[in-house]
């Protein structure tokens, strides 16, 4: 089948790539363009390994088409620091432990700065319910949420300055 | 035990491998590629049970694209009648665990492998894969496999003279039970039933291999040990291990799933049949179906007590479901269930049942979560029965420094009564309970272990550290090396670099598991330290012209000690390091060793949960857990193995079950179906650590990883029956259930 021609911005670079009407958005993120800080947990939706951004809306990017990108941004955990710059959600991960394997991480860092973007106080709950598509096997999600509060709380201190 | 200064033993540093995984940069195993790369896919039995007459692969092979396939063929046989063990796993039943041989003994069970140019074309290969099955009755459940009429599995399996699904049988016995439980005043007896339940590693099981045309072999894999896979892989290629270098990608998880291949000797097969580098990645329904969940279990444990709370007798008998092959976890089972008691008489008894499912592999403290849960479950009724409160009576039979474990050891220094002495003096124990709630407490025990361990530690030209040892990094190990590399030189920590080597670059070491890295690997990783500090200290001798008796080694640098101490300004590591060449070469030492003095854990939990009358939900709303960890290198992790063993817990007793359908396939081989603990699922997860130092350890290091999903089962049980009145014998406590139990006692 002729392949599709799509052209998209990835972390606010312009890209380009091929890709088969029925590929998933996570497999051409990992196997096409080689950002692999994307995983891949269940390809059903229902473990947020694989969540991105598009246009600021979170998804999972194994229910997305590839071609569904033509025009659109999409933002990666490869996008979230700048430079050598650790976002505050990134830093506040590891001072706090909230990582073991970490193969959960990049999606739930996503996620969760999707939530601070749109939600900069959020309660404890509403961490919690933000953060129910994303499973962690490890954690038991205690310090993950601990670090999502923090960094909230340090993110507004310093807005406010 | 070591006295230091603990300037880094017990902080809170950055993880080594932090910034890798926060970032995306981690490289687990399938974010590998290699140039010329081809992917191999797996066809699956669609039968629970059925012989093979036959494979047909000529269509597959015809199909563009395809470069092998591989079926039980081009595996190593290993015959039924001659053990080969390795670790605890038995070739005999790992070459039948990764490709089915006679016969398919489970849905899901690999009968061919195909590898092709897409994944696309690969799947259509095995479509086009013809076998001819014999198709033949099958048996999942433990009490319809160990029906007299049940359908065998393995003929050569013989129980009691007889064919049989019973594939062994393990006793532990101390005093005499019966004597015992004639002096008890109170005798409990109850049974229980718990369902599989997976590991549910977040990360699938994946593999990069490439075989060269020479034979050498560069596997890539996810794995709780390279050593493992290397070995096994050798075993069921015929490739020497000499050949096969495994490298170890950062794991995403694997609470045991990951001590045994499944994909690997295939992936080799397919590569060197190919040509090709070949990589294989399991989806998430292949991992529920064909992975190794634990066993499901059918118990009943009987304990006697005199008036006074002293217990006296303890039987407990724990059938186990091994899946298709024998090897179900009954050593965790019938050994760690009275192991938190100073019991005089106990007989504890464990089967091993195979059945139609897929192998059983370890999961946290394999077996031990299942003893537990109907012990600690009886003793709340004994305390009830008693009149005692749960946790003194614990208190009162806690095992001590020189009790006799059924099991076999005598405790050295254990902090088991500590971990009871902290949960009764905890708040938590004695604040207020709302309405439709209720509290449970229970207690585990885990035997950890030591085994070998190989580190490697070199000072660099500018006068830094870089640590190598030989087990994956599942949890944070990295991090606690770190920690203990700097205290034990005195530098700072972020001047070490810890790395885990391949087999090709470190000696052997053992797999992660079992709750031994941290035990074993800090053993090696100080004694190579105290090696490059005494080289550091005749460095320095030689420097100044003196004894190296009459240097030592304080706070990252040489100090001249004694008659010469102000004698000569220190030498600091970074100058010792620059003079390395002149003084006698390069700065590094290395150890090798099997380790031992690793002691049991163990673990006090305090749950308090909330029931829901109409929906039928059971949410734990507080929960602490109390541990005795040793020594704490790096709490923060101590702390996430804490709660990730509970959060675990939480799960198997409260949603989380294999169901099957009536053609013996798992029904929910899905993590939509297949319910893990979400995040709002749970409360945070309070921790408690306790450290009465391990005596056979330089830190006082225990285990912590496994003890703590040993207690949840129990205590949630018991908060569930404090707050409704009832009890429940079976696990999950799941919503239906929960609602049909409510519904008919309304009835
Ligand atoms: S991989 Fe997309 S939700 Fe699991
Ligand atoms: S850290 Fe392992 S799954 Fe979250």
């Amino acid at each position: 089948m002729a392949k599709l021609h799509v052209s998209t911005t990835i972390n606010g670079e312009p890209v380009e790539f091929l890709c088969s009407p029925q590929q998933s958005m996570l497999e051409v993120l990992r196997n096409t363009l080689g950002l692999t800080g994307t995983k891949e947990g269940c390809g059903t939706g229902d473990c947020g390994a694989c969540s991105i951004t598009l246009d600021g809306r979170l998804v999972c990017s194994c229910l997305m088409l590839a071609a569904e990108a033509e025009g659109r941004e999409i933002g990666t955990i490869e996008g979230m620091a700048q430079g050598d710059r650790l976002h505050p959600l990134q830093r506040k991960f590891l001072e706090l432990a909230a990582l073991q394997c970490g193969i959960c991480t990049p999606g739930v860092l996503v996620a969760a700065k999707a939530l601070l973007d749109r939600n900069p106080d959020p309660t404890e709950t509403e961490v919690r319910y933000w953060l129910a598509g994303n499973l962690c096997r490890c954690t038991g999600y205690d310090k993950i949420v601990r670090a999502v509060l923090e960094t909230a709380a340090e993110m507004r201190e310093e807005a406010a300055r | 035990m070591n006295v230091v200064s603990n300037k880094w033993i017990g902080q809170r540093t950055i993880r080594p491998d932090g910034a890798d995984k926060v970032t995306g940069r981690a490289a687990y195993a399938a974010d590998a590629t290699m140039p010329g790369m081809i992917w191999g896919k797996i066809l699956r039995s669609p039968h629970p049970h059925a012989r093979i007459r036959s494979i047909d692969t000529s269509k597959a092979e015809a199909l563009p694209g395809v470069k092998a396939v591989v079926t039980a063929k081009d595996i190593v046989d290993f015959p039924v009648d001659t053990p080969v063990p390795l670790g605890i796993q038995d070739m005999r039943w790992m070459c039948r665990n990764v490709m089915a041989r006679e016969k398919a003994l489970f849905h899901g069970h690999p009968v061919a492998a195909v590898a092709a140019t897409t994944e696309e074309i690969a799947a259509e290969a095995c479509r086009l894969i013809e076998v001819d099955y014999e198709v033949l009755p099958w048996v999942i459940e433990i009490e319809d496999a160990i029906r007299p009429d049940a359908p065998i599995l393995h003929d050569f399996l013989r129980f009691e003279g007889r064919p049989s699904n019973i594939a062994g049988k393990l006793e532990h016995r101390l005093g005499d039970v019966e004597a015992g439980f004639a002096e008890a005043d109170v005798v409990i007896e109850r049974s229980f039933a718990t369902r599989p339940v997976h590991q549910g590693y977040i990360e699938p099981h994946a593999c990069l291999v490439s075989v060269a045309p020479d034979g050498k072999t560069t596997i890539w894999s996810s794995s709780q040990g390279q050593f493992m896979v290397r070995a096994m892989t050798s075993l069921l290629t015929g490739i020497p291990q000499s050949d096969i270098r495994a490298i170890p990608a950062e794991i995403g998880g694997g609470f045991g799933g990951k001590t045994i291949i499944y994909l690997e000797p295939v992936a080799v097969m397919l590569s060197k049949k190919s040509g090709r580098p070949v990589k294989m990645v399991m989806t998430r329904e292949e991992v529920m179906r064909a992975t190794g969940p634990t066993s499901a279990s059918r118990s009943t444990v009987k304990i006697g007590a005199r008036r006074d709370g002293r217990i006296v007798a303890a039987q407990g008998t724990f059938y186990l479901q091994a899946g298709a092959l024998p090897g179900s976890p009954i050593r965790g089972a019938a050994g760690c269930a009275f192991a938190p008691y100073d019991i005089p008489n106990v007989h504890s008894v464990g089967y091993d049942v195979v059945s139609n499912r897929s192998k059983v592999a370890a999961y946290r403290a394999p077996g031990a979560p299942i003893g537990a849960y109907a012990v600690e479950c009886v003793l709340d009724e004994l305390a009830e029965a008693l009149g005692m409160d749960p946790l003194e009576l614990r208190l009162k039979n806690a095992a001590r420094q020189g009790t006799k474990a059924a099991h076999g050891p005598v405790y050295p220094r254990i902090g088991f009564a500590e971990t009871i002495e902290a949960a009764l003096a905890h708040p938590h124990y004695k604040a207020p309970l709302g309405k439709r709630q209720g509290r449970g407490v229970a207690c585990g025990f885990w035997f950890n272990a030591g085994g070998e361990s190989s580190a490697q530690v070199n000072v660099t030209e500018d006068g830094n550290v870089v640590v190598t040892t030989g087990h994956p990094d599942i949890g944070g190990s990295r991090a606690s090396i770190a920690n203990i590399t700097a205290e034990l030189l005195g530098i700072d920590y972020r001047r070490v670099s810890v790395l885990i080597g391949d087999t090709a670059t470190i000696g052997y070491s053992n797999l992660t598991g079992g709750s031994r890295v941290l035990f074993a690997s800090a053993t090696v990783v100080t004694q190579s330290v105290e090696k490059v500090i005494t080289q550091l200290r005749e460095r320095a001798a030689k420097i100044w012209g003196i004894d190296p008796d009459a240097v030592k080694w304080e706070d990252g640098q040489a100090l001249p000690a004694g008659d010469n101490a102000g004698r000569f300004p220190p030498l600091t590591l970074k100058q010792l390091a620059a003079k390395a060449s002149e003084t006698g070469g390069p700065i590094g030492a290395g150890v090798q060793l099997n380790t031992t003095g690793a002691e049991g854990g163990f673990a006090t939990h305090i749950c308090d949960v909330e029931v829901d009358p109409e929906l039928g939900i059971v949410r734990v709303v507080r929960y602490t857990a109390f541990q005795d960890a040793g020594r704490a290198i790096h709490p923060g992790y101590v702390e996430g193995q804490m709660q990730g063993g509970v959060a675990q817990g939480i799960g198997w007793a409260l949603s989380e079950e294999y169901v099957y359908d009536r053609q013996g396939r798992v029904d929910n081989a899905s993590f939509l179906d297949y319910r893990m603990p979400v995040c709002s699922d749970l409360p945070m997860i309070d921790t408690v650590i306790i450290e009465v130092p391990n005596p056979k350890h330089p830190q006082g290091v225990r285990g912590v990883g496994e003890v703590p999903i040993v207690p949840p089962l129990a205590a949630i049980s018991n908060a569930v029956y404090n707050a409704l009145g009832r009890r429940f014998y079976s696990l999950p406590m799941s919503p239906p259930k929960v609602l049909a139990t409510l519904e008919g006692a309304a009835a």
